[in-house]
């Protein structure tokens, strides 16, 4: 589970003359956990208190220069070091009042980014390409900078990270519609380069995050079609390589992106199973892009979502617990909390030991500059199903709504079809619920099949479908709502049992009290068939292919546990139940044997580990051995 | 059976080198094969490939080919020089200048009769074997280029030649070239090389193969001097080509380490008259360049640069699974690590190193505390190079010895044996080298010394050993041992009582004479056995002498009646060993004994060491082999009944000897592979995928 709590504006933003420009360039931390250093687009520097939401300092530089970077913080020296007017390196200390008195160095090319990071020398990214560790740059700042990138080809996006004597620094370019990772690595310096599978619609991501996590690096980027995909480099990798590699990616999160794609959008990965996202429409509330959302990417579920007021400016940074969000006129601080589930913690599962190294670092996210303009004239088509056209579907007969409805769906015009489709099926389940006799069964699954329903947009349509025992309708229904509250979902489980139900999302806290409704019959029988489901898999579990619409192992065994968590005292007393509950006893007792095993194996595999750290290769040594 | 102290030594940088040809004599079954050191080693592929003979590298010879006409052998290399060895004394026999600058390779025809060479200056010369001797026959018409490689028609009547960019075909009996087949040259950037046609091979029906720098695999008409296939096969160098007796298979060894195979087939089945080469499978055991290569009947043999030979058993000639079909790398040389590189005193703690150029000696660090098994004990003393012996002259050492109290050292190169005298007080050592020598010592094969040190053995020509009699100030000749055999082999393993009585002495016939010490004569030979004595020993105390086969058997014999084996040799030999014990790769190279208890062995190959206890049970077939691990996971009770004779500890790998010193703890010499193979040069760069 994970949580947004009560957010809390951090500064006012200054409105730019560009309206795609975003207002904030950067957040950085500085020694201080408490503090944030804000760079604006244009000329200033400000250090905030963030719990005080007071500013304790702020410097600008001249009418007429520009910053062309977020300011960072020199951990090692204590010092702020910002780029103006991409050359001019800055560097001054907390007590410096002007800017324009503190050490300057103008560099040969231009500067991309400065990054830091507690525990790292900050390094200063070209613009092509090249990286320089920031000290060695000023003490020779005219030194000649190579170039790395080709012609064409400039960065997007970047951002190190430091971890246990590892430093890397990260960029992502784009030339002509393809996009590249480069994975610089220093001491000892490697560059390797890595081109970014190509999304069909020939889009560039929108945003970029990167991680390390278990000793890879992992990269998590946003695609306007609403796709998070991850790619995972190994942070010790086979330095020897040399060329472009291509880099495989897995799709970890499909975030519903209502009309149209998305525009300023931002992911940031929180910790291995949640994303946040920010510009993206929350799936039952309005079809708006401006929301806050956490996502679940191990069970696909939202965890949490919150409206932001006014324009998303698709940036989105994460610090400590917190997440910054630029809005409207407003820097947002919002604090979350992310928890694994009960359940998964129970079960054991997405156990991560190598964790220490992670825990230490920010994330950090911003678009950049990436501005891709959206259609926004959605909000202005004249949404006319109820004024301009005739209106059967409130008084005529079934077949005339049907060819009402036939009518709309192939117009085809998927921008204005949103609202109307919603509208018409609300107005259909109102009737039907009003007239028993109105039943359009046919015209209602052609409504669902747009896909422009969801749950919340016409909440009678599920528990109608169930009603008139519609199972199809229903089948449909839990395939292509995202948002189906937890009793319904229930209330489908006590009429049918379904792969499908096991897919939609749900959060087990709620669910337990709902699942207690059902009666001992009908879990019974729902424990048979996932445990059917079970045994079914277990067989082939590695001919199962992710587009298959079938629940994963894991899903199944949530539901098991849910189930039992929900009715094991009555299951216990019923009589009938006692085979199947017998036989899921061995099953556990099996399984529990196998991690048992495991865990054996674990700890000598560990040992043998241990063995061979100490097995340093020494010219002599004098060693007891033991013959029986 | 209890703990052990165990000196774990990794000091001895031993660096085998490069394999730089091979020639298979398919009639006796011997495998010679040149490094780049010069030196020439003997392998006897029907005894489990055990390598029976080392002829000493020199530092002015090279060898670029190796010949063999019936039982003799020819080199020639770059030194200008042919040579035939003597195999019985292991040494040249003698060498001759050709005249035509460095010679790259040599071959003989068919018949035996003739040599020919390919010479640096554009010539191929014929030499006339004679019984003794060869002598310079004729040139053939004299070629603008090196000659690199050389291949005779079976009819002996044509030789083709690979020279650079092109092949030569020449009609011996005119000494005219006849055909001229150009090779062309690689492309991009090495079109301006010329490319270097390494090998050639001239088939039966005239068909030329070659293999060049280019990385071509091509098969040529010789009659009409037409290229018939051309088969690219990587992009560095074919370096090597051999082809199989029947003439229907060819070996190429290229530049990245892989042996490529063609065979004369019909493409398809429908036609089974259209036969042509075909590329047909791949092997890769080597890392580096495969300089050298041998196709025999059932196996694919390889050497190169990374040192190790490789027997590559053809797995469609063999019925069924068995000893023979299994892959083996040969890579430690079996004899030498027997006595020849290192020696070990017993009682002073000693270690002795022999490298081709130096001998080293050392001294085993100390440690007074006491540990539980698997423990690393603190060393109170580290170990300690005393010495570094360089030898004089061009020759390499061949053998060396420390006597068991360090106090006497020899070593022997093929044309003079020194003796050294040791004096060891704390930490000062004093070397002295014996001066007056007598004059029937002049090269050895083996040599050791008596358990008192008051006497050196030296192995002579044809099994013979010289007695030579040591004092403080002088060493005496006292007498030969001479075999009834009459047998003219060299004798490759010598060892000595230790009451002094009895001396053994093991021959590449596979003979092993006993001789009286007191009464300076032959007591008996040991029944012989169809292996040849891999390792053998004298207890200490009981005077039960033990040989090991290579083909892994196990003989005890009582003394003093060693005509015959003892009780447990019987039941062993009757019961059979296990198998397990018997389908290992690597002959066992030393024997050793426990002093304190007569039942107990210990021996050693490159992978393990065993102690045999002869009180215990014999395993059966049935009975869990290496069963230490299961040993320690039961309880004191449970133990007794599964204990059995072999004792094998696995924990040391790439072991070069195992000794037991006098106060009961081992000494366990390794040369870790990964060593050698990263004191290696880097191999050719290879494209890997995705890169």
């Amino acid at each position: 589970m994970a949580a947004l709590y009560e957010g809390f504006t951090l500064c006012g933003l200054v409105q730019t003359q560009n309206a795609s420009d975003s207002p904030i360039q950067g957040i950085e931390l500085d020694g201080d956990s408490d503090h944030a250093v804000v760079t604006d687009s244009t000329r200033s520097v400000t250090l905030y208190k963030v719990s005080d939401q007071k500013p304790l300092g702020s410097w600008t530089v001249k009418q007429g220069q520009l910053l062309t970077c977020p300011a960072v913080f020199n951990f090692q020296t204590k010092e702020y070091v910002v780029v103006s007017d991409n050359k001019v390196i800055r560097v001054w200390k907390d007590e410096d009042l002007n800017l324009d008195k503190a050490f300057k160095a103008t560099v040969t090319a231009d500067v991309w980014r400065v990054h830091s990071a507690p525990g790292g020398e900050p390094v200063v990214l070209f613009q092509r390409g090249a990286v320089r560790f920031l000290d060695s740059l000023l003490s020779a700042p005219q030194q000649p900078v190579e170039d790395v990138l080709s012609e064409e080809e400039v960065i997007r996006w970047s951002t190190n990270i430091v971890a246990e004597e590892q430093h890397f620094v990260l960029f992502t370019t784009e030339q002509k519609g393809e996009c590249c990772l480069y994975v610089q690595r220093l001491n000892p310096n490697t560059l390797q380069k890595y081109r970014l599978e190509r999304e069909d619609s020939g889009a560039s991501p929108l945003s970029f995050s990167a991680s390390l996590q278990d000793k890879h690096l992992n990269l998590l980027y946003l695609y306007p079609n609403g796709c998070v995909y991850q790619s995972v480099v190994a942070a010790r990798g086979y330095v020897g390589l040399e060329g472009v590699q291509a880099l495989p990616r897995s799709l970890r999160l499909m975030v519903p992106v209502g009309e149209g794609e998305l525009g300023a959008a931002s992911a940031v990965a929180l910790d291995e199973a949640h994303v946040a996202v920010v510009g993206v429409p929350h799936p039952s509330a309005r079809t708006g892009k401006d929301f806050l959302c956490i996502w679940n990417t191990n069970f696909q579920t939202l965890q949490a979502g919150k409206e932001m007021a006014g324009r998303i400016h698709g940036q989105v940074w994460c610090y400590l617990g917190k997440l910054f969000v630029s809005h409207g006129k407003a820097l947002s601080v919002i604090p979350y909390e992310c928890q694994k589930s009960s359940l998964a913690s129970a079960l054991g599962k997405l156990r991560h030991t190598g964790l220490a190294g992670n825990a230490a670092l920010p994330h950090g996210t911003s678009t950049g500059r990436i501005s891709i303009k959206c259609n926004c004239s959605q909000r202005n088509v004249k949404l006319g199903v109820n004024c301009v056209q005739p209106q059967p579907h409130q008084t005529g007969p079934v077949d005339e709504v049907q060819r009402e409805v036939e009518a709309l769906v192939s117009r085809g015009d998927a921008q204005d079809l949103q609202l109307s489709v919603g509208q018409l099926a609300c107005h259909l389940v109102a009737r039907s619920q009003a007239e028993t006799a109105f039943y359009t069964p046919v015209a209602l699954a052609q409504l669902v099949q747009t896909q422009f329903l969801c749950h919340s947009v016409c909440p009678g349509l599920l528990l109608l479908s169930l009603e008139h025992k519609d199972y199809f309708l229903c089948q449909l229904c839990l395939q292509l709502f995202p948002d189906i509250p937890e009793v319904v979902t229930c209330a489908c489980l006590k009429t049918f049992i379904s792969n499908e139900v096991l897919q939609t999302p749900y959060s087990d806290n709620f669910l337990l009290p709902h699942l207690k409704d059902l009666d001992t019959q009908q879990v019974i029988l729902f424990l048979q068939y996932l445990q059917f489901v079970y045994l079914k898999y277990s067989q082939d579990v590695y001919t199962q292919t992710p587009g298959l619409r079938s629940p994963t192992m894991t899903q199944i065994i949530d539901w098991v546990c849910l189930l039992l968590d929900a009715h094991f005292t009555v299951l216990v007393m019923a009589p009938d139940a006692k085979g199947l509950l017998s036989n899921l006893q061995s099953f556990v007792k099996s399984q529990v044997k196998l991690f048992s095993e495991l865990g054996k194996i674990e700890s000598s595999l560990q040992e043998l580990h241990k063995m061979k750290l100490s097995k340093d290769i020494s010219q002599y040594s004098i060693e007891v051995i033991e013959l029986f | 059976m209890g703990e052990f102290k165990v000196h774990r030594v990794r000091f001895f940088d031993y660096m085998p080198t490069a394999i730089r040809a091979m020639a298979f004599n398919a009639h006796t079954e011997r495998l010679a094969l040149a490094r780049m050191d010069g030196s020439v080693e003997i392998f006897n592929f029907t005894d489990h490939y055990f390598q029976e003979k080392v002829i000493p590298g020199k530092d002015s010879r090279s060898i670029e080919s190796l010949c063999w006409v019936g039982g003799r052998l020819f080199s020639a290399g770059l030194n200008g020089e042919i040579a035939e060895y003597d195999l019985e004394n292991l040494r040249p026999k003698y060498s001759l200048e050709a005249y035509g600058g460095p010679i790259w390779t040599i071959i003989s025809n068919t018949q035996g009769t003739q040599l020919a060479i390919g010479c640096e200056d554009g010539t191929v010369k014929l030499f006339e074997v004679l019984e003794e001797h060869i002598q310079f026959e004729r040139n053939l018409d004299r070629q603008k280029g090196r000659i690199i490689s050389l291949s005779w028609h079976p009819s002996g009547t044509h030789i083709a030649a690979g020279m650079m960019d092109m092949i030569r075909v020449f009609d011996v009996p005119t000494g005219h070239a006849v055909q001229r087949l150009l090779v062309d040259r690689g492309f991009g950037g090495s079109k301006s090389r010329e490319t270097v046609v390494w090998s050639v091979a001239f088939l039966s029906d005239h068909t030329v193969v070659s293999g060049d720098s280019a990385g071509k695999v091509q098969v040529w008409d010789g009659h009409t001097g037409t290229l018939v296939k051309t088969h690219l096969v990587t992009k560095w160098d074919v370096l090597a080509l051999s082809v199989s007796k029947d003439e229907s298979s060819v070996v190429a060894g290229t530049s990245e380490g892989t042996v490529i195979q063609f065979q004369f087939i019909a493409p398809t089945l429908h036609q089974q008259q259209d036969k042509e080469w075909v590329r047909t499978r791949t092997f890769k055991n080597h890392t580096h360049d495969v300089r050298a290569l041998a196709e025999i009947e059932t196996a694919i043999v390889s050497g190169g640069m990374d040192t190790h030979l490789v027997v590559r058993p053809l797995l469609e000639k063999f019925d069924e699974k068995s000893h023979a079909s299994g892959l083996r790398k040969i890579h430690f040389p079996h004899v030498i690590a027997n006595n020849i590189n290192l020696s070990c005193a017993k009682k002073a703690g000693l270690l002795l190193f022999q490298f081709p150029g130096q001998l080293e000696l050392w001294r085993l660090g100390d440690s007074d505390e006491h540990g539980k098994p698997g423990d690393r004990l603190p060393l109170k003393r580290k170990p300690e190079k005393l010495l570094l012996l360089k030898r004089k002259g061009e020759d390499h050492i061949c053998c060396s010895a420390l006597s068991s109290c360090g106090g006497w050292l020899a070593y022997s190169t093929v044309s003079s044996v020194r003796i050294y005298r040791l004096q060891t007080d704390n930490n000062n050592i004093s070397i002295t080298k014996v001066s007056k020598l007598p004059k029937a010592l002049h090269s050895a094969h083996q040599l050791c010394f008596s358990s008192d040190s008051s006497k050196m053995f030296a192995a002579s020509s044809q099994s013979s050993v010289l007695v030579i009699a040591l004092t403080q100030s002088e060493c005496k000749y006292v007498h030969t041992l001479k075999p009834k055999s009459g047998s003219r082999q060299p004798i490759h393993l010598m060892t000595t009582s230790g009451d002094g009585k009895w001396l053994a002495a093991a021959n590449s016939d596979c003979e092993i004479h006993v001789y009286n010490l007191q009464k300076l004569k032959l007591h008996c030979i040991v029944p012989v056995y169809g292996s040849c004595p891999s390792a053998m020993g004298i207890h200490p105390t009981t005077n039960n002498m033990t040989v090991v086969h290579a083909d892994q058997q196990v003989n005890t014999m009582p003394s003093p009646h060693i005509k015959q084996y003892t009780d447990w040799s019987r039941k062993l030999q009757k019961q059979g060993l296990h198998n397990v014990w018997l389908d290992r790769d690597t002959p066992v190279t030393h024997v050793t004994f426990n002093s304190k208890n007569p039942n107990q062995v210990v021996l050693h190959d490159m992978h393990m060491f065993c102690i045999i206890d002869q009180s215990l049970p014999l395993p059966d077939q049935k009975t869990q082999f290496y069963n230490q691990m299961t040993l320690r996971s039961l309880s004191e009770q449970e133990r007794p009944s599964h204990l059995h004779a072999f004792k094998i500890c696995k924990t040391f790998q790439d072991l070069l000897c195992v000794s037991l010193l006098d106060d009961q703890s081992l000494v366990v010499v390794e040369r870790p592979l990964l060593a050698i193979t990263s004191q290696l040069p880097a191999p050719v760069r290879q494209k890997k995928f995705a890169t």
